[in-house]
C-alpha cells in the first residue's frame, strides 16, 4: 500500500519537477503534432505556429482538448498532462529567430 | 504432330519466308498462302479456295501499300496547328503512328515519346495551360484509355483542352484472335464519356475529318475541355487512293460574352459598393486577361482574391489580398466570382469535424454576382461541380471576353462624387497589402534553419536564384508548399503561374510540369517545378520523356517522405477514435527505404543532386542544378523537407 501510494505520488510530481524536452520532441513527432505544426512548431498551411513563445502548458492542454476549430482533439487518457508538459518544454526549447536583418534572403 | 496449331505455325512461318523476298525458293503450297486461312487439319486436302489461293505468286497479293488511311488522318490532323502529339505507343494505333512519323515527317505534329498514358495526357493538360492550344494525345484502345482516365478527368476538371485520339478496330471480321480483341471496346469512350466534352467513332474518313475538325473547335471552345476521337484500326491500315479528299476548314466560334445589361447591373452594384471584393478562380489565359483584371480593380480599388487556379492577377500588387480572404469575405456588401467553379465554398465552409458542420463567411445581406462559364455543369456525374450556390446576379460569358465590358460599364457607372471614397478604400487595401507581406516575411524565418528544411526556406533559396530570370512555376498545389512561392514571389506575367491539376488526382505534377516546360521551351523561359515526393512515384516516367527529348525543367523535390495530405487525414480519424495516435503512418508514410530520388532521376539520364537535408547546402545545390537546366537539359534537386 505504500509502495503504491509512493510511486502515484512520484509518478503526479515527477515531470512537473523536471520537464524533458527531448521527450516532448519525441512526443511532438509520435503524436502526429508535427505533420500540421512543423517539427519544430514553425506552423504553415495546415496549422499555425506554436513555437517560439508557445503557449503555457494548461492552455495547450486546454486547446488540444478542446480545439475551437478543425485541430482534431487530443484526449486526456491519450496526451496527459505530463505529456503536455514535456511538448510544452520541447517547444520552449526552440530558438528564437534570427531578426530578418540577418537573414539575407529575407531582408527587404 | 499434325495437330492443327502445329499446321498454323509452318504456314505462318512460310509465308514469313516468302514476304522477306524468298519466292524463288521450292514451291511448296504453303509458302503462297499469304491470306489468313482456317486453321485445317493438314491431312484435308485443300478445297478450291485454297487451291486457288496457294497457287498464286505473291506478286497477285498486295504486300505493300502507298498511300494508307492513316495518311488521311494525318492531313487532317496537320490542318488544326497542333505542335505535338504527346504518346505510349500502342498496336491500335500502328498505322496511324506510322503515317505520323514517316508520311507527317514528325513535324506538326512531333512524336514526344511517353512511358505511361497518364504521363501523355498530363503533359498535354500542362502544355496547352501555357502554350493557350491543345497538344493532341494518341491512346491505345480501352487499355491506354483507361491508363489514361485519371488525367482527362484531371484536364476536364481544370478547363483544359486536349485533343485525344485513340485506336479501335470496330470491325469484328478483321480482329486478329486474342489481343485484338482485348484491345477493343465497342464504345470505347464510354470509359470517359462522364469528362469529355465531345467523342464519335468515326465510320469514314470523311466521317473522321468532320468529327476531328468539330472537335478541335469544341475543345478549345470556353469551358475548354479534353475531347475525344476514335481512329478506327482498319480505316488507318486500309490502302486508299491518291485523289484528293477534302477536309473540313476549321472554324473557331467567338466566345460568348455576358448580356450587357446584366454587366451594366453588376457595375451600378459594385460602384455603389462600400466593401466590394472580387474572388477570381479559372479566369486568366492572356496576358491581357490579367492587365484587364487589374484594371477592373484599380478602377473600385477593390481588392482581388485569387483562388489560385490560374496567375489571374499580380501577386505583389495592392489589390491581390488573396491571404486575407476571410477577413475580406466577413466585410464584404459585393462579391464578384469570376469564373468560381465553386461559389458555394468560397462564401460557406464545412468543418471537417464528425459532424460536418457550416460555416457562412459572408454575412447575409452580401449580394453576389457570378460572371462566367463555370455556372451550368456540362454532365451530372462527377461532382467537380461543387455545391449549388445562388447568386443575384448570374452572368453566362466568358471571362476574358466579359471583363472588358463589365470594366466599361463600371467607368460609365462611376460618379466623379465616388472617387475620394475610392481612393481611401485603395489607402486601406495599401496598407493592410504592407501588414501581410511583413508578417509573411517573419513568418518565413521560423524553422529557417530547421533539419528537415522549411518549406519557406526552400522557397526563398530558390527565388533568389530564378528571380532575375525569366522563369516560370508549374504544376504543383500550392496548399501542399504552404503558398510560399505565391507568398514570397513577385509574379506578374500570365506565364508564371497556372494553377494545379484540377481534379487534384495525384500524379499531374511531374508530367504536367514537362508539357509546361515543353511550351515555354521555345521561349527561353527558366521553368521550376516543386514536386512532391509521393506524387512523383505515380508517373516518374515523365523525368525520362524530359530528357529524351531535350527539355529544360528543373524539378526540386518536396520530400516529407510521405503521403502527407493522407497522413494528416488518418491522424485525424484515430485522434477522433481515441484508440491510438501514433500509427498513423502505417500506409501513409514512404520510408524503410527512403526512396532516393537523385538516383532515381540518375537512371534515366537526368543531372541530379541530393538527397539534401541541411538547409545551408541547399542554395550552392541549387544553383550547379540551374546551371545545367540554363544549357537546355532538365535536373532534379532532392530536398529533405518539412511537411508543409
Ligand atoms: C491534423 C492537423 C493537426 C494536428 C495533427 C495537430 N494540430 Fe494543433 N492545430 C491545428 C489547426 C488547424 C489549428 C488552428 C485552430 C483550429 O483549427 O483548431 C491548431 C491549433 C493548435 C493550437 C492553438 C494555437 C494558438 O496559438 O491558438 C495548439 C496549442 C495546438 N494546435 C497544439 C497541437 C499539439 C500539441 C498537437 C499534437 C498533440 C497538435 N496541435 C496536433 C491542426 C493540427
Amino acid at each position: 500500500m505504500r509502495t503504491l501510494i509512493m510511486c502515484l505520488s512520484v509518478l503526479s510530481i515527477a515531470p512537473a519537477m523536471a520537464q524533458d524536452a527531448a521527450r516532448g520532441q519525441h512526443l511532438f513527432m509520435a503524436d502526429g503534432c508535427y505533420e500540421c505544426h512543423g517539427t519544430v512548431g514553425q506552423g504553415g498551411a495546415a496549422a499555425p505556429k506554436l513555437a517560439p513563445d508557445p503557449l503555457p502548458a494548461e492552455a495547450i492542454a486546454h486547446y488540444i482538448r478542446h480545439p475551437a476549430a478543425v485541430m482534431p482533439p487530443y484526449v486526456e487518457t491519450l496526451v496527459g498532462d505530463a505529456d503536455v508538459r514535456d511538448i510544452q518544454a520541447y517547444l520552449a526549447s526552440l530558438p528564437q529567430p534570427k531578426p530578418l536583418n540577418d537573414i539575407p534572403l529575407l531582408a527587404r | 504432330m499434325s495437330d492443327t496449331k502445329t499446321s498454323v505455325k509452318r504456314r505462318g512461318f512460310f509465308s514469313a519466308v516468302a514476304v522477306g523476298g524468298a519466292a524463288a525458293l521450292t514451291a511448296r503450297p504453303e509458302t503462297a498462302t499469304a491470306q489468313p486461312a482456317p486453321p485445317t487439319p493438314s491431312a484435308t486436302p485443300p478445297g478450291a479456295a485454297t487451291a486457288a489461293a496457294e497457287t498464286k505468286t505473291p506478286h497477285e497479293l498486295p504486300l505493300t501499300e502507298g498511300r494508307s488511311g492513316s495518311d488521311y488522318m494525318v492531313d487532317v490532323i496537320k490542318t488544326l496547328d497542333i505542335d505535338y502529339l504527346a504518346c505510349m505507343p500502342g498496336s491500335t494505333f500502328r498505322g496511324l503512328h506510322e503515317s505520323i512519323i514517316n508520311y507527317g515527317g514528325n513535324r506538326k505534329p512531333e512524336f514526344l515519346t511517353c512511358l505511361h498514358e497518364e504521363i501523355s495526357v498530363a503533359m498535354a493538360h500542362g502544355y496547352a495551360k501555357v502554350a493557350n492550344k491543345p497538344m493532341a494525345v494518341l491512346l491505345h484502345g480501352p487499355v491506354g484509355l483507361q491508363h489514361a482516365s485519371m488525367a482527362i478527368y484531371n484536364a476536364w476538371c481544370d478547363r483544359v483542352p486536349i485533343v485525344m485520339l485513340a485506336g479501335n478496330g470496330l470491325d469484328a471480321t478483321k480482329r486478329r484472335p486474342g489481343v485484338e480483341w482485348a484491345h477493343t471496346a465497342q464504345d470505347n469512350a464510354a470509359i470517359v464519356r462522364d469528362f469529355v466534352k465531345f467523342d464519335d467513332q468515326p465510320a469514314s474518313y470523311g466521317h473522321f475529318a468532320e468529327s476531328l475538325v468539330r472537335a478541335y473547335a469544341i475543345s478549345v471552345t470556353q469551358p475548354a475541355a479534353p475531347v475525344l476521337i476514335m481512329a478506327d484500326s482498319e480505316l488507318q491500315e486500309l490502302p486508299i487512293e491518291d485523289e484528293p479528299r477534302g477536309i473540313p476548314r476549321l472554324s473557331l466560334p467567338r466566345l460568348p460574352a455576358g448580356d450587357p445589361n446584366a454587366l451594366a447591373e453588376a457595375a451600378r452594384l459594385l460602384v455603389a459598393a462600400e466593401n466590394p471584393v472580387i474572388v477570381v478562380d479559372r479566369y486568366s489565359r492572356t496576358q491581357a486577361g490579367v492587365d484587364t483584371l487589374v484594371a477592373l480593380a484599380e478602377a473600385l480599388q477593390v481588392p482581388v482574391i485569387n483562388k489560385l487556379t490560374r496567375m489571374n492577377m499580380p501577386n505583389q500588387h495592392h489589390l491581390n489580398q488573396t491571404f486575407r480572404a476571410r477577413a475580406l469575405l466577413g466585410q464584404a456588401d459585393v462579391i464578384l466570382g469570376i469564373e468560381v467553379v465553386d461559389f458555394w465554398g468560397t462564401v460557406n465552409d464545412l468543418r471537417d469535424l464528425i459532424h460536418r458542420e457550416e460555416v457562412h463567411l459572408t454575412k447575409p445581406t452580401a449580394k453576389t454576382i457570378s460572371l462566367g462559364t463555370t455556372s451550368v455543369p456540362m454532365h451530372a456525374n462527377f461532382q467537380d461541380f461543387q455545391r449549388y450556390q445562388p447568386v443575384d446576379i448570374d452572368i453566362i460569358g466568358d471571362g476574358e471576353t466579359s471583363l472588358p465590358w463589365l470594366l466599361e460599364a463600371v467607368k460609365r457607372a462611376l460618379p466623379a462624387e465616388r472617387q475620394a471614397a475610392i481612393a481611401g478604400r485603395g489607402d486601406k487595401q495599401r496598407a493592410a497589402f504592407k501588414q501581410i507581406q511583413g508578417a509573411t516575411l517573419t513568418n518565413a524565418s521560423y524553422g529557417w534553419d530547421a533539419s528537415p528544411i522549411s518549406v519557406a526556406r526552400l522557397c526563398a533559396e530558390l527565388w533568389d536564384q530564378i528571380k532575375d530570370l525569366d522563369w516560370a512555376l508549374t504544376a504543383g498545389e500550392s496548399f501542399f508548399q504552404s503558398f510560399w512561392p505565391q507568398k514570397l514571389w513577385k509574379t506578374e506575367k500570365v506565364y508564371q503561374f497556372i494553377g494545379g491539376s484540377g481534379g487534384y488526382g495525384v500524379g499531374y505534377g511531374a508530367p504536367g510540369a514537362v508539357g509546361t516546360a515543353l511550351a515555354h521551351r521555345e521561349h527561353g523561359r527558366f521553368v521550376v517545378n516543386i514536386q512532391g515526393d509521393g506524387e512523383l512515384m505515380c508517373c516518374p516516367g515523365a523525368l525520362w520523356t524530359a530528357v529524351h527529348h531535350k527539355i529544360p525543367l528543373l524539378t526540386v523535390m518536396h520530400n516529407n517522405r510521405a503521403y502527407h495530405q493522407e497522413l494528416m487525414h488518418v491522424q485525424r480519424m484515430a485522434d477522433r477514435r481515441t484508440r491510438g495516435i501514433d500509427r498513423a503512418v502505417i500506409g501513409t508514410t514512404i520510408t524503410d527505404p527512403a526512396i532516393d530520388y537523385s538516383k532515381l532521376a540518375q537512371s534515366m539520364g537526368m543531372w541530379a543532386a541530393g538527397p539534401i537535408s541541411d538547409p545551408n547546402e541547399l542554395g550552392a545545390a541549387l544553383r550547379k542544378a540551374i546551371d545545367v537546366v540554363k544549357r537546355g537539359e532538365p535536373a532534379l534537386v532532392d530536398v529533405i523537407c518539412q511537411p508543409r
